[in-house]
């Protein structure tokens, strides 16, 4: 479907260069929900902007359909375009239209007749659930509202590929949730393909089958969804799903006594059938207390994440952190004594 | 002081000999005709110089802004050239422009006096002054929507009349407010050089023959027709203001 490869942009001039993409490919699979996380200046809103051509490349080639997009130019360029739909974090709308021209807009463009605009306008507002608002002007919108507008825009020509440029950013949690759940929708029903481009992990988890962490403009982890998080390769993977009140509980149990260990547990939800916590309690002979957790959906699976302090003789706590793993349970010991070295 | 004096002298002495209106109809028949004569005659000119102006400074705006930095043309030669082109042309005083294109007058219009000779450097002066409002009024929009018809596959054709235009409309029109409020201004003094007008009213009889009244009564309509406008072109502008 799009094949990016050896990509790279540079900002600026010869005193301030700033590497935004250094040499980045990657395969994006027909009908998936692609996710390119990572803090800002990571280079994902580039990568976006280089694959819809808003953004020129410096190297590399970006092929959608087989078609390198970076060889193209005028009209072939702007043909292409139309195959793919750019959803912007500030929406941005024609606010001296209607809700109902702002969706025709690409169609007016493509020089569809109107009654086919018509039909397709009406189809798209009741896909985004916006038909009571056609005749309302943007600034009459909240903010999810407008986002909806700006996906069902992006969507008027029957794209190929979806762009979603920090979609959700700019809106509260609500809202992202319901934004989130359209898009899922929307690559349920119509097949679209999508790359959803993020610094919320929870924007990842609840729709992406694949994802790509980017640092520093390259690519550091790159696979399933369920598979980075119960197995990060990288530090910025693993702080990337690290609940923001983990260094917090580390700091509150400094106090930590000689035959105490601080551990992570993250388990998938299915393939985990044990009561893995009763049993260690029981069968090793050791404490365990939860300190913080929870379970959560990430695509079709449940994760469940869990910081638990264990208490009890050295090699009972090794032995009971043996038999998680052999169980299924992702454990990483966070803070704590001697058994460190030896796990 | 010194061309004030003999102004005064000259048409002291004239008014003496002529001697002044006293019957009421005939003089409120006088004033009347004074005052329609110059009123159409600066309408004349202010509409057909801001029908010009704004036409050809609504092109030069677009492409100011189109090849500007991150514009959809971008192109900096042209970018500077036509900048350059304009700030000259902002930066001749009016009564300058009048003189000098007194030929360019005569060449279009077959006389370099008159009300319809005015329309030329009143035409010439407003122009980069339109370009100018219309480019600010474009560069207020931002890129964020012209990313996104970009986006959906629009020529930069398509992104002019489609895009910056009507989104730009509210702004667009107080700035052509603006200019028709200063062509109203600078029509005055077109019309001291033989133009017509309100302002070639006030000086003609108010300074030169005294009529204080016909002075007053021009500014009283010149202070209506610039307040009217401005209350129209701003309920147009916020007419047009979806934002």
């Amino acid at each position: 479907m799009l094949s990016i490869r050896n990509l790279s942009k540079t900002f600026g001039n010869n005193k301030n260069r700033f590497k935004a993409l250094d040499n980045v490919s990657v395969d994006v699979l027909d009908g998936e929900i692609f996710g390119f996380v990572g803090l800002s200046g990571a280079g994902k809103t580039s990568l976006a902007r280089c694959v819809a051509t808003l953004e020129k490349a410096d190297n590399g080639e970006i092929f959608l359909d087989g078609v390198d997009l970076i060889k193209l130019k005028g009209r072939k360029l702007r043909l292409k375009r139309r195959k793919m739909g750019f959803v912007f974090q500030h929406f941005h709308l024609l606010m001296n239209s209607t809700v109902y021209d702002n969706i025709a807009f690409p169609l007016i463009i493509s020089k569809t007749p109107k009654a086919e605009i018509r039909k397709r306008v009406d189809e798209l507002l009741e896909l985004v659930g916006l038909t009571d608002k056609a005749s309302s002007y943007p600034s009459k919108l909240s903010g999810g509202q407008k986002q909806r507008v700006g996906i069902a825009r992006a969507l008027a020509n029957k794209p190929e590929l979806l762009i979603c440029d920090e979609a959700t950013s700019a809106l509260d949690p609500d809202t992202t949730k319901s934004i989130l759940q359209l898009i899922k929708k929307i690559n349920e029903q119509t097949g679209v393909t999508v790359i959803v481009i993020t610094h919320e992990m929870e924007v990842i988890k609840s729709l992406c089958t694949r994802a790509a962490i980017m640092e520093d403009g390259v690519i550091i982890e790159l696979g399933k969804v369920l598979d980075i998080i119960t197995n990060p390769q990288t530090d910025t993977a693993q702080r990337f799903f690290t609940k923001e009140h983990l260094p917090e509980i580390i700091r509150l149990t400094e106090s930590l006594a000689g035959n105490e260990v601080l551990v992570k547990a993250i388990f998938i939800g299915d393939k985990v059938h044990k009561p893995f916590i009763s049993d260690i309690i029981r069968g090793f002979d050791i404490e365990v207390s939860i300190l913080s957790g929870g379970i959560e959906p990430v695509g079709n699976a449940t994760i469940g994440d869990l910081v638990l302090k264990m208490s009890g003789y050295e090699n009972a706590i090794i032995s009971a952190i043996g038999y998680c793993k052999e169980n299924g349970v992702g454990i990483e010991v966070l803070k704590g004594g001697d058994v460190n070295g030896h796990i | 002081m010194g061309i004030f004096d003999r102004y005064h002298f000259d048409n002291f002495a004239y008014s003496m000999t002529r001697g002044r209106l006293t019957s009421g109809v005939d003089y409120a028949n006088e004033v009347w005709r004074i005052l329609s004569q110059g009123f159409a005659d600066t309408v004349y000119m202010v509409f057909f110089s801001a029908l010009f102006a704004v036409f050809i400074g609504l092109i030069i705006g677009v492409a100011l802004n189109v090849t500007g930095p991150a514009g959809i043309c971008e192109q900096r030669l042209t970018n500077r050239i036509l900048g350059f082109i304009v700030n000259t042309g902002r930066s001749i005083p009016f009564v300058i422009v009048i003189i000098a294109v007194f030929p360019l007058s005569r060449f279009i219009v077959g006389t370099s006096i008159g009300r319809t000779a005015a329309i030329v450097p009143l035409t010439i002066a407003a122009i980069p002054f339109v370009a100018r409002v219309v480019e600010a009024a474009l560069a207020e929009l931002g890129g964020g929507i012209v990313e996104a018809a970009t986006s959906t596959g629009a020529s930069p054709l398509q992104i002019i009349f489609r895009v910056l235009l009507p989104e730009a409309a509210p702004g667009l029109v107080l700035g052509v407010t603006l200019t028709v409020i200063n062509l109203i201004s600078f029509s005055a003094m077109a019309g001291l050089i033989g133009g017509g007008g309100l302002g070639f009213t006030a000086h003609r009889w108010g300074l030169q023959e005294f009529r204080t009244d016909i002075l007053v009564y021009t500014i009283i309509i010149l202070v209506i027709l610039v307040q009217v406008i401005q209350i129209t072109g701003q309920a147009i502008s916020r007419k047009l203001d979806k934002r």
